[in-house]
């Protein structure tokens, strides 16, 4: 009986694993299919049709939609969407890292608290939150009261519809992104090591640079990822607090689909578009990788 | 000797706990110096002091003639090394080594030299461009160390640094380090819980209990003459017995121990106005034999229990008046003389073994 047992339960043992991984993983690679190989596939097959007058997709193959990608028009709108993409992430950068390294250096029962704050906004729906920035910003909102009630102003200050206001609201968007990886990296920092730092000669500065920063950059690079290419692309923000006043590229994709009703020069910007963060990413992360 | 290191009625408070209490000590330039006690006794709290990371709450601290009670730690002319040894991940043997030569501004040729020299002294050659994570334990000691002292600092302060090495490698490296620091001469502050570490290595002791400082002196004295009970208890063994004067005669007195035994011991040592007092037995100090021995204190006991040690042969003994004493014989006259449990044995003390110690 014995025998028979032991080269059973071997088998079983070499084979489940595989199995059971298989089983547990269906759901994400149903997942993924459905939501982003089969669109992926849809968007790059529109990009190469033309459309009728009603708008819509008649399948053929042309490749005028990616000539027209490389319209100055669009490149500028693109140029101007990676500069605020890139603004952001620098603001969030900035901001999110004294933040970041704070909560990291807390006694643990207050970094949990702390980090529960972060996350709180990821409570209520985007859209609120972005709709409580903009009765915050708008010409009767609460800074311009403020301010008029204190005297500081006498005339509300165009603030809403503003590249500023863009700003704000991509920054306020994406800080927690930026705010947890880097917190990640930072917790995993032995204070021994910044102390062996000052112990050796290397005043605040010093010590940042040549040990703090190197050691916490697989996190930096985390979060420049995370903020920096979904801002590239963010269209509510940029059309809720800037108005029409400075499209970016993720309004003009969605206009193409939706109001100029020609999907498939939208599908060509899109397939354009995911290469150049493909790319993006490559980049960055073999660097992260390297100094790893 | 001049003191390189003055500690002046230093005190450090966290909240209700304090941690270092009213410490006052003087260390000579060259000296190697050990801070020992059980975790937790402010050891670690004193050394962060003088490194720089804490801030006494009372008191002063002196380094080489320098005031450096609030200066900070990147102002001072001491190193480190770390527990953990706390080596920069990111860079290479040779760049975490040179990195206080780097801070200091040092030219980059001196500083070669430099690095060069330390990592033929610490035994490093050939692992120059080997990151932390490819060295083993003992290499990782080596380069924490080699980092530590390339500056020159005026005084060198180990946290512990052999804590983290098997037994093997740890007997080697106090050899060695020993052996280092007299070839520098150059100050060593060393802080560790293990005794056999301390009286190996140390010029001086200071055994530290509660955040004060209970005996200093060397291995032999703080060994053979402890001051207090658990001085005596924490470093080696001790029967710690309470004692009663039964009579004085001369520069002797008669005293009865717990159980009832009666004993011989020097007077002088006894305390003044006191007729109780706690006395200190080292258990190899107790002889025994099967045959009669010559002591100033002979009595006789039983064998209650007898333990194999290897070298030695640990006996638990009990006279026939009560008293239970631990003796420590040498393994092979145990066996010559076949002691066994349950044996009635012979047993001498001399006067001088017999330490009279503060109650901790």
């Amino acid at each position: 009986m014995q025998a028979l047992a032991i080269p059973d339960a071997e088998n079983l043992h070499a084979r489940r694993p595989r199995l059971w991984g298989w089983v547990l993983l269906a759901p994400l690679v149903a997942w993924l299919v459905a939501f982003v190989v089969v669109p992926m596939v849809i968007l790059f097959g529109y990009s190469f049709c033309t459309r009728d007058d009603l708008g819509r997709v008649v399948f053929s193959f042309t490749l005028e939609n990616y000539g027209r990608v490389f319209d100055p028009i669009y490149l500028r709108i693109l140029g101007r969407s990676i500069g605020f993409a890139a603004v952001t992430t620098v603001l969030c950068v900035a901001i999110g890292y004294p933040v970041a390294w704070y909560i990291a250096r807390q006694p643990e029962r207050i970094r949990d608290k702390l980090l529960l704050l972060v996350m709180i906004p990821f409570w209520t729906s985007f859209l609120i939150r972005t709709y409580a920035w903009i009765a915050i910003l708008k010409n009767e909102g609460l800074l311009n009261g403020m301010l008029q009630y204190v005297g500081l102003i006498s005339a509300p200050l165009p603030l809403l519809y503003t590249p500023a206001a863009v700003l704000i609201g991509l920054v306020y968007a994406y800080l927690p992104f930026m705010i947890l990886p880097i917190y990640g990296s930072a917790e995993k920092l032995d204070n021994a090591l910044v102390e062996a730092a000052h112990d050796l000669g290397a005043g605040p500065m010093r010590a940042f640079s040549e040990v703090i920063i190197p050691l916490t950059w697989p996190g930096i690079t985390a979060g420049m990822l995370l903020v920096f290419v979904p801002a590239i692309g963010m269209f509510a923000i940029t059309d809720l607090m800037g108005g029409a006043q400075v499209p970016m590229i993720g309004n003009v994709i969605q206009n193409q689909f939706f109001r100029a009703r020609n999907a498939p020069f939208g599908a060509a910007l899109g397939v354009v578009f995911t290469l150049m963060f493909v790319l993006a990413y490559a980049l960055v992360h073999r660097r992260a990788s390297r100094t790893r | 000797m001049s003191a390189m290191i003055e500690v002046r009625g230093v005190t450090k408070r966290f909240g209700d706990f304090t941690a270092v209490d009213r410490v006052d000590l003087h260390v000579a330039e060259g000296e190697f110096l050990t801070l020992l006690g059980p975790s937790g006794c402010g050891k670690t709290t004193l050394l962060r002091m003088l490194s720089g990371f804490e801030t006494p709450t009372e008191g002063t601290l002196v380094i080489g003639g320098e005031d450096v009670t609030h200066l900070a730690p990147y102002r001072r002319n001491v190193n480190q090394v770390f527990q953990s040894y706390a080596l920069f991940p990111h860079m290479t043997v040779e760049e975490n080594i040179g990195f206080g030569l780097r801070m200091q501004k040092v030219p980059a040729e001196e500083a070669a030299r430099r690095i060069a020299e330390v990592i033929d002294l610490v035994a490093l050659k050939g692992f120059e461009q080997r990151k932390p994570h490819q060295l083993s334990g003992g290499q990782r000691q080596r380069v924490a160390l080699a980092r530590a002292i390339v500056p020159r600092p005026k005084v060198l302060l180990l946290d512990e640094p052999l804590s983290a090495l098997d037994a093997k490698l740890r007997q080697q490296m106090q050899l060695e380090l020993k052996r280092l620091q007299k070839h520098l001469g150059m100050t060593f502050v060393f802080v560790t819980h293990d005794q056999e570490e301390a009286l190996t290595m140390s010029d001086r002791i200071a055994v530290f209990n509660r955040g004060r400082i209970e005996q200093i002196g060397s291995a032999t004295e703080i060994y053979h003459k402890p001051c207090t009970a658990f001085v005596a208890d924490f470093i080696g063994e001790a029967n710690l017995l309470d004692a009663e004067l039964v009579s004085r005669n001369g520069t002797t007195g008669r005293i009865r121990v717990e159980g009832g035994l009666e004993l011989t011991l020097a007077l002088s040592q006894w305390p003044q106005d006191h007729s109780r007092a706690l006395v200190s037995i080292r258990p190899e100090k107790v002889l025994v034999s099967k045959s009669r021995i010559e002591a100033e204190n002979v009595f006789q006991a039983t064998v209650r229990e007898e333990l194999f040690q290897g070298v030695l042969d640990r006996l638990h003994l009990e006279t026939g008046a009560g008293t239970r004493l631990t003796a420590v014989v040498a393994n092979e006259s145990a066996i010559l003389e076949a002691i066994h449990a349950g044996d009635q044995v012979w047993c001498g003390l001399h006067v001088d073994d017999l330490i009279v110690v503060r109650p901790a």
